[in-house]
């Protein structure tokens, strides 16, 4: 039997002055399964909320329904009053005749019927309401952070240090990702390595960090707080735990001549090789597709030299499978070769090249040990002409936004290019400056005042060679569009930051969603930047969106403080108001037919497959399972679902009927 | 391999020797042409810089007719009316609005199953395995190949070759025995119509074009559109009194290049015809030391030692 | 002859169009007395035989109200809604229900003014069509 109060709030005079509270309360009690109906100035206050515990208490309610302001504001509220008198919270609910009443209607009888029908509904609903309780769901106190570059690194290491335990995958040989092919970075022109060398260290010594390099995600399996991911490490050839990094087997290598990855292919590297000298683990890899004995079966030098006897021809791939309660993805990006570029020569002259290769140029520990020399002579240019935005912004490339970091480092590599050749001539062609960031601007500035950078605003239609020069067409819009001819020793692109290789197919292995441009999508572009729509996984660096260290950084403590609040308790609470599948006594077992349309209809993914066995574990049937932890409560299956065998606790068939019946 | 073909106005007039050395060389290579009856002016860019639907009506018209004479393909050699008839198509296909409207006008029933074919996808195609035997006398010169802005552009509808460094027709002069280099000019414009109201642009912009070619060794400059060749040859003269220097370079269409490979005469080929005279001094010493540092490819001008 | 007013019938999603209309309440917007909302998780929520409950229940007009595509807070919820409608619409227009009477809408969280309009706009025109009897009659028919 329903024993409801119904409590009708004046909030002041919002509600009173067009809507009367006491001819609602008087014909509510005159409503069949309510027991008690009263009206009061402030619901929300401390005597209203008491005149709800004293009615639960004496009239013994089963069900409490407040009519104010919008449930939105202050359904926590009653909900938490009604919990500690006894009550489930569940089983209170608001009407709202402020908002949706009070406030948009003249005062008028017909205003304070539909007060009045605005309540009967909810009541109707609450009668039907069932207790539901919190659940609880265990949780796997290690995170998986996917990506061992800045942001990755920083993830790894603040959840480290909250004291749980953190499984690190990196793809390459070594992490460090593009922060560690950086020369000096902007704004404050820090070395890169320097900066960065002692967190990788730190990432490799700290006892609550597993640290997988040259391995991949394989499979990802399980929900929230109940991961179950196997993980592919790449075999080597080389044994770790004997080898020592003495790098005799690099220096006796007959394969020098293979375009290194980490010098972005302005220098070279050998067949088993170390991809930089501070790689973190600092063991090297055998380049399968470069080593003569895995294309030849020859030569063997290395095996022959290694003090250690640490090669071994004959090593695995590895499947390393881990329970983890949290994923962390830090996956990275990735920037256009000059071979995109038909109008810069399809990357055929030497002297074109990236903003990631002047990195490495500009470095001191790069090839040309940070002297800015042409790739293809040797000289130092007298001219260098940086191009920005090429690619980004500009729909006939597909790429419509702006890559966010450029601006700032070509200004960088304008004023390195002064430092080191102070004669030289460095020309930046440009669209707009984007200098957003502390002391950015002021950055800018000093390339173009101190440094003598030349800014040219207008783009450059074209870039051929004539006579070992460059020869760079451009316009310059601000003196009236008038064409401008350059004739350059070397031209740097600002290509376009695009989403690193593999990023749509890792995004399919874990479920998340991605966008045209294959970057991972947040859940809120605003409010909820760390975390995907995917629960308990989470976004950090440019795998989101280009965007600078700093931001990378703080995005990463940003996913971890997300990681440790996940990792607080033993078991992680969920609101229940989830889909159920109904579930009777055999021989049915459950109305469910087994059509799975919920499956295919849940945005979430959480509809699961149960199969009904009998004892001996003969099949009866197959019938759809909601994962509670997974379930978001939205109801899409409800709808869909042809024998009605699924229902949403809180907004559930009975319910909703109801409502409308009571119209 | 049989083709509908279609000469334009300019074929039958100004550039009459593309067309003679076309036909020319026709039997050489195994093309059979058909001309396509009663076909009337493409409308070039006068008519769609005045009246859009003229500029479609007139190019469909001619592709109707092909139609009606059973073509399925049509060449047409001449860049401008290349370019109008597969943009005209193009247009015409997407907006069924349009294709009516313009079906009306021109009194046909405009299908769009007539395509046209510019010369160098037709060669192309032509050219198969062993066509190298048929030319006894190689055209063994440097030549620099010029495109045009025509035939590449615009990219998504005629969707032929790379638009900013093309090779179909470098592919071409390679199988005749020549020495195609790499050159910047390529596909930059030549001035094109300003050729009559403002030839001093025409000078200029022309006269980068020959300045680029010849420094980097080039013999001879390779031509796929009558506007290309009317101002890099007709106008070369003015070009020399613009730059103060000679160049004497001759431009020769690639018909007629193929022409002489596959050992035609010159007058058949129309080569008298030029303004510019088509000989070749010998070569003595090197051609112009344009050796790039840079990656580009094969540079011609460099000799073999 | 007191004038005839529509008893129309609102379901809506919690996250954009209860909001919105929240916002309406706040920005203080009047609108038409008419309609009564049903609140509901998402649009997706929604069977449609709840709305042929609605008009079996005497309501002469009824609103479907949610997010706008791309913006379902459970992402996709309103993708099936739509769906769902664009068969149910083929469906009344079949049988000889008169469509207008059903309106469908995207009303985001911050559309406070957008909300009044549609209810307005509604009204009006479910007023024009006059009380909505056939099927209340028909429905009853299987219950007597």
């Amino acid at each position: 039997m329903s024993r409801i109060g119904v409590f009708i709030c004046h909030c002041g005079e919002n509600i009173a002055a067009t809507v009367d509270p006491v001819k609602v309360a008087e014909t509510m009690s005159r409503v069949p399964g309510v027991v008690h109906a009263v009206d009061y100035k402030y619901m929300c206050s401390d005597p209203g909320q008491n005149l709800i515990i004293e009615a639960i208490k004496e009239k013994g309610l089963t069900g409490v329904v407040v009519a104010a302001c919008s449930p939105r504001m202050h359904e926590p509220t009653f909900r938490k009053v009604c919990a500690e008198s006894g009550l489930n919270p569940f089983l209170c609910e608001m009407a709202n005749i402020r908002e949706h009443c009070s406030w948009v209607h003249e005062k008028s009888d017909i205003t304070t019927d539909k007060a009045i029908d605005l309540v009967r509904v909810i009541v109707e609903k609450v009668k039907r309401n069932a207790p539901l309780y919190d659940i609880k769901v265990p949780v796997t106190k290690t995170a998986l952070v996917i990506g061992g570059g800045i942001a990755g690194i920083q993830a790894s290491l603040d959840i480290a240090n909250a004291g749980h335990k953190v499984i690190l995958v990196e793809r390459d040989p070594s992490i460090g990702g593009h922060m560690i092919q950086l020369s000096e970075t902007f704004p404050t022109l820090d070395c890169s390595q320097c900066i960065m060398t002692p967190r990788m260290v730190e990432v490799a010594q700290h006892p609550n960090i597993t640290l997988y390099t040259y391995s991949e995600v394989e499979e990802l399996d399980g929900f929230i707080g109940n991961f179950k991911v196997k993980i592919r490490k790449k075999a080597r050839s080389v044994d770790e735990n004997l080898c020592t990094g003495c790098g005799v087997c690099m220096q006796k290598c007959p394969r020098k001549k293979i375009p290194s990855e980490y010098e972005a292919g302005m220098g070279m590297r050998t067949a088993i090789y170390i991809p930089f000298a501070q790689a973190v683990p600092n063991k090297p890899v055998i380049d399968k597709d470069n080593c003569l004995y895995y294309l030849k079966g020859k030569c063997k030098i290395c095996e022959k030299n290694c003090p250690a006897e640490a090669i071994r021809f004959d090593q695995e791939d590895e499947i390393i499978e881990a329970d983890v309660g949290a994923i962390v993805c830090a996956t990275g990006f990735d920037v256009l070769g000059t071979d995109s570029f038909p109008e810069y020569g399809y990357g055929k002259y030497k002297d074109v090249i990236t903003g990631l290769q002047f990195e490495r140029l500009a470095s001191a520990s790069g090839p040309t040990l940070g002297e800015i020399r042409r790739p293809s002579d040797g000289k130092e240019p007298e001219t260098i002409v940086f191009i920005a935005c090429a690619g980004s912004r500009d729909p006939a490339k597909g790429i419509e936004y702006c890559s966010k970091i450029c601006c700032m480092y070509t200004a960088k590599h304008a004023m390195l290019y002064k430092h080191k050749i102070h004669h030289g001539k460095a020309y930046v062609c440009y669209m707009d400056i984007r200098a957003g960031g502390k002391m950015y601007e002021e950055f800018v500035r000093r390339a173009i005042e101190e440094d003598g950078v030349n800014y040219i605003r207008g783009r450059v239609s074209r870039v051929y060679e004539q006579d070992g020069k460059l020869i760079v067409k451009g316009v310059d819009t601000l003196l009236g569009s008038q064409p401008v001819e350059i004739e350059a020793d070397m031209v740097v692109l600002a290509t376009a930051a695009v989403a690193n290789t593999g990023a749509e197919d890792l995004a399919k292995k874990l479920r998340v969603s991605y966008d045209a441009y294959n970057f991972l999508a947040e859940a809120h572009p605003k409010l909820r930047p760390v975390e995907t729509n995917t629960a308990g996984i989470f976004l950090a660096g440019a795998c989101q969106a280009p965007k600078d260290i700093p931001e990378a950084v703080a995005q990463a403590s940003g996913a971890a403080s997300k990681v440790s609040a996940l990792f607080s308790g033993d078991e992680l609470s969920r609101e229940p108001v989830i889909a159920v599948v109904n579930r009777c006594p055999p021989p049915v077992f459950s109305t469910c037919e087994g059509c799975f349309i919920c499956e295919q209809a849940c945005p979430y993914q959480a509809i699961e497959r149960e199969e009904i066995k009998t004892r001996d574990g003969k099949l009866i049937k197959v019938v759809a399972k909601v994962n509670e932890g997974i379930c978001q409560g939205c109801g899409t299956c409800v709808a869909v679902c042809r024998a009605k065998a699924i229902d949403l606790q809180g907004f559930s068939n009975e319910q909703v009927y109801a409502e409308v019946m009571a119209l | 391999m049989k083709l509908g073909y279609y000469p334009g106005c300019s074929l039958r007039g100004t550039a009459r020797e593309f067309d003679e050395s076309l036909l020319a060389i026709a039997p050489g290579i195994g093309l059979e042409l058909e001309e396509i009856p009663d076909w009337n002016c493409c409308g070039a860019s006068a008519a769609h810089n005045l009246n859009r639907e003229l500029s479609l009506a007139l190019p469909a018209r001619v592709l109707a007719l092909a139609e009606k004479a059973g073509m399925e393909e049509v060449l047409v050699p001449c860049s401008m009316c290349f370019n109008r008839l597969a943009v005209t198509r193009h247009e015409l296909l997407e907006d069924e609005e349009l294709r009516k409207r313009v079906s009306d006008i021109i009194k046909m029933d405009y299908q769009g199953t007539a395509r046209a074919l510019n010369i160098l996808e037709t060669l192309g195609k032509l050219f198969d395995e062993g066509i190298e035997d048929k030319f006894v006398k190689p055209f063994d010169h440097e030549v620099a190949c010029y495109y045009g802005c025509l035939i590449v552009r615009p990219p998504k509808i005629v969707q032929f070759d790379r638009y900013e460094d093309p090779q179909s027709m470098d592919e071409l002069m390679k199988k005749i025995g020549a020495h195609p280099i790499d050159w910047a000019f390529k596909v930059e414009c030549c001035g094109a119509g300003l050729s009559i109201s403002r030839t001093d642009l025409v000078a200029k912009l022309s006269g980068k074009i020959i300045e680029d070619a010849v420094h980097r060794g080039a013999e001879a400059i390779i031509v796929a559109c009558p506007m290309c060749h009317a101002n890099l040859d007709m106008r070369q003269e003015k070009v020399e009194k613009l730059k103060g220097k000679k160049y004497s370079i001759p431009v020769l269409y690639l018909t007629q290049a193929i022409g002489l490979a596959l050992g035609l005469e010159k007058k058949k080929l129309s080569l008298h015809r030029h303004m510019v005279p088509v000989v070749f001094p010998p070569r003595e010493k090197p051609a112009i030391e344009s050796k790039s540092k840079t990656k580009t490819g094969k540079v011609a001008g460099q000799v073999e030692e | 002859m007191a004038e005839f007013e529509p008893k129309i019938i609102a379901f809506v999603c919690n996250w954009c169009t209860y909001a919105g209309a929240d916002l309406t309440g706040t920005s203080r917007i009047k609108y038409a007395t008419n309609v009564r909302m049903i609140r509901l998780p998402c649009t997706g929520r929604i069977d449609f035989m709840l709305l042929l409950k609605a008009f079996a229940q005497g309501a002469d007009g009824v609103i479907v109200s949610g997010c706008h595509p791309g913006d379902c807070h459970y992402t996709a919820g309103n993708y099936h809604a739509r769906r769902r409608w664009i068969l149910f619409r083929s469906l009344l227009d079949f049988v000889g229900f008169d469509t207008r009477r059903v309106h469908f809408a995207w009303v985001s969280a911050a559309e406070g003014a957008k909300w009044a309009q549609v209810v307005n706009s509604v009204v009006n025109e479910v007023r024009e069509l006059g009380p909505f009897e056939d099927y209340q009659k028909l429905a009853r028919v299987g219950v007597e």
